[in-house]
């Protein structure tokens, strides 16, 4: 067979043009505007919109989980940090106890609260006192019904350094500390079914009538005392048979002497039993709630990244699907001009806009749970930035990684092959 | 005007002075065992300006030459010229720039892209090529009105007939002014009324200058077009430029040429 055979007909063709082919013309090279790849990856979510919203529904969810627990755990720990700001970490609680197993006996003695306020840094010290008596709604009601209520003696300081709050009513005062007046704890004024002192409201304490002028706010740096009936120390002693000596004493020092105050409490307290006084520092609790809540932090985190990952594979098993299924489409572009490039691209694009709208769709969902519970609980909102750009930015590289394998599955495809299908 | 060529022996002669597509001694095999060889040493030059139609029962390797000559498959042996490149020396990313250039696909399914207008999608056609958005609608404006669908730009191409929809496709691959148009069974989808309307609209097209090469295996469209390649086995068996070429029975396989 001869090569060229069409020679001779040549000469029959009219030319107006003359535009000779050059075979060395330089061929520019196919280009997609970023503005048109965008436009081309939508192209498979709006055309299958419903398959999209599911599996970027999986990457939402993961990433929502991960925003709402860091969320969650940075707004908890900024009240209880905002509580250690209103309360302070200078307060020292000392107690009898400690020592040998069994020596519950223990007593601070008479003088622990004289000597506790001779410690240089010291600014102010309380104490409480356990009263050996019940207190009662009325004195008709079986005196063994007690509620858990426990009677304390306090001085008119105690307030001042717990900085607690009254909720209604006035904390004892010098002039009242003689007389039977009584402070209910925020959980006493609850089971005693007292919400107010406008009536002269009384109480049975011990074997008579105490009317109740105040009613305390929940307790923070002291708990214990939410659930007592606070008297003044002088009727405590005069009328209960209060023993002089004080159960608990409450040192505020100077902010910045602490530890050093800390050291020498004990021995300043009980000079004879320095083993037998415990000291303690109730802002190292809330400090250490703080810090729990880290470690359920990383928990809940590993489970939204896990949440996360099948978000991902979900993404993964649409992208291998949706490569399949248009593969004429793969074809037909590669005939347009697509270099295999331009179609890895795409597929790849598609992923990441598929996962980026998760991402951002899981990021407003985790932000809206961490507002919903916050105001639930009464704390301030707090919805960290990096949880938010990090879980867009998550949602990003998990799309990446899920759109790899099929956007290269697209590139290859030959366009021979992708064009036979149908 | 270079009345010269045509003795080219030499590998590397230049084309015809307006052939569009060249090639010649074309070889395709499929590996396998044995391997199955598709075609068997095509030789064809088209010019520009032609409306040439391809055609043959299937399985005598029409497909398999419309993906050569279009730069989609590579020969196993042979040379191909596409608008003056040797395609054996193009990388495959140079194929794609070749594509989107000089070359416009009409496939038996149209293959337009769902959910897109038909303006949209002739304005694809032109989506590689680096023009800008606002250049390529203006121009799928102008080939959707060459087709005679200048009142369907916006319409979804979903809600158009099958001869409109093959209109569309038509727009989109002529819409780049590429060398040439390569028609796979473009009436194949289409009923017998909407057929010889779209072979009319070819028969136009190429009026205003278009190259285009209909690949079909229905003797009455091919028989309606300027020239004939009857391809049987993987081997030009008439050629009605040439009937002296041809080493079968053209008469047979081609009932009369028409025009």
């Amino acid at each position: 067979m001869s090569a060229t055979p069409a020679a001779p007909a040549l000469p029959s063709r009219p030319t107006g043009d003359g535009a000779v082919p050059s075979v060395a013309a330089r061929l520019a090279p196919s280009a997609l505007h970023p503005g048109d790849l965008l436009r081309v990856a939508s192209i498979g979510l709006r055309s299958r919109r419903l398959r999209a919203s599911l599996s970027a529904l999986g990457i939402a969810i993961g990433i929502a989980a991960m925003v709402a627990v860091l969320g969650i755990s940075e707004s908890s720990k900024a009240n209880l940090l905002q509580a250690l700001d209103r309360l302070g970490t200078n307060l020292l609680v000392v107690e009898a106890g400690g020592g040998f197993i069994g020596n519950e006996d223990a007593a601070l003695p008479t003088t622990a609260e004289t000597m506790l306020r001779r410690i240089g840094p010291v600014d102010g010290v309380s104490s409480v006192t356990s009263v050996d008596a019940t207190v009662l709604r009325t004195d008709l009601a079986p005196s063994d019904q007690t509620g858990g209520i426990t009677v304390k003696a306090a001085d008119t300081e105690l307030l001042e350094t717990l900085v607690g709050e009254m909720a209604d009513g006035e904390w004892i005062d010098e002039a009242r500390a003689g007389l039977p007046v009584v402070v209910l704890g925020s959980v006493t004024a609850e089971r005693l079914g007292i919400t107010d002192v406008a009536d002269g409201v009384q109480v049975w304490l011990g074997d008579r009538w105490f009317t109740v002028i105040g009613i305390m706010e929940p307790l923070e740096l002291a708990p214990d005392l939410d659930t007592s009936a606070v008297i003044g120390r002088d009727i405590a002693i005069a009328e209960l048979g209060a023993a002089e000596a004080p159960g608990t004493v409450y040192l505020r020092t100077d902010p910045d002497e602490v530890d050093d105050v800390q050291a020498v409490t004990a021995p300043t307290a009980n000079p004879e039993n320095p083993d037998q006084v415990e000291v303690s520092r109730p802002s190292d609790a809330i400090e250490a709630r703080a810090a729990a809540s880290n470690a359920f932090t990383a928990l809940f985190l590993g489970l939204g990244a896990v949440a996360l990952l099948v978000g991902g594979v979900g993404i993964a098993n649409v992208m291998v699907i949706s490569v399949l299924e248009r593969r004429s489409e793969i074809g037909l572009r590669r005939a347009l001009g697509a270099t295999r490039r331009h179609v890895s691209v795409q597929f790849l694009s598609e992923a990441l806009l598929l996962s980026a709208a998760g991402g951002l769709a899981g990021v407003m969902l985790g932000a809206a749970v961490t507002a919903v519970y916050d105001t639930a609980r009464g704390w301030e909102v707090v919805v960290p930035t990096v949880g938010l750009g990090g879980g867009v930015a998550a949602a990003l590289v998990i799309g990446a990684v899920a759109g790899l394998y099929p956007a290269m599955r697209a590139a290859r495809l030959a366009p021979t092959d992708a064009l036979r299908t149908v | 005007m270079n009345a010269t060529d045509g003795g080219g022996a030499a590998p590397t002669a230049p084309l015809p002075c307006d052939g569009v597509i060249l090639l010649r001694d074309v070889v395709k095999e499929y590996p396998g065992d044995p391997p199955t060889r598709v075609l068997h040493g095509v030789d064809l030059v088209v010019r520009r300006g032609e409306l040439l139609a391809i055609v043959g029962p299937s399985g005598s390797g029409k497909s398999t030459l419309l993906h050569i000559m279009g730069t989609l498959d590579l020969p196993t042996s042979g040379d191909v010229q596409i608008a003056g490149h040797d395609v054996a020396r193009l990388a495959d990313r140079q194929l794609s720039a070749l594509r989107s250039r000089e070359i416009g696909f009409v496939f038996q399914q149209f293959f337009l892209l769902p959910g897109m207008s038909a303006a949209d999608n002739v304005a694809d056609g032109l989506l590689y090529s680096g023009r800008r958005l606002r250049d390529r609608r203006s121009r799928a404006r102008d080939a959707l009105e060459r087709v005679g669908l200048g009142h369907r730009l916006d319409y979804n191409t979903e809600k158009l007939s099958g001869g409109e929809r093959q209109r569309v496709a038509i727009a989109r691959a002529l819409v780049g002014e590429p060398s040439v148009v390569l028609a796979d069974e473009p009436t194949g989808n289409l009923d017998t009324r909407s057929g010889a309307a779209l072979v009319e609209l070819l028969h136009e097209l190429n009026g205003d200058g278009s190259t285009i090469v209909v690949i079909t295996h229905d003797h009455d469209v091919a028989a309606s077009l300027r020239r004939q390649v009857v391809l049987r086995d993987g081997l030009i068996e008439a050629d009605s430029d040439h009937p002296a070429q041809g080493v079968g029975d053209p008469g047979g396989a081609l009932p009369e040429v028409a025009r």
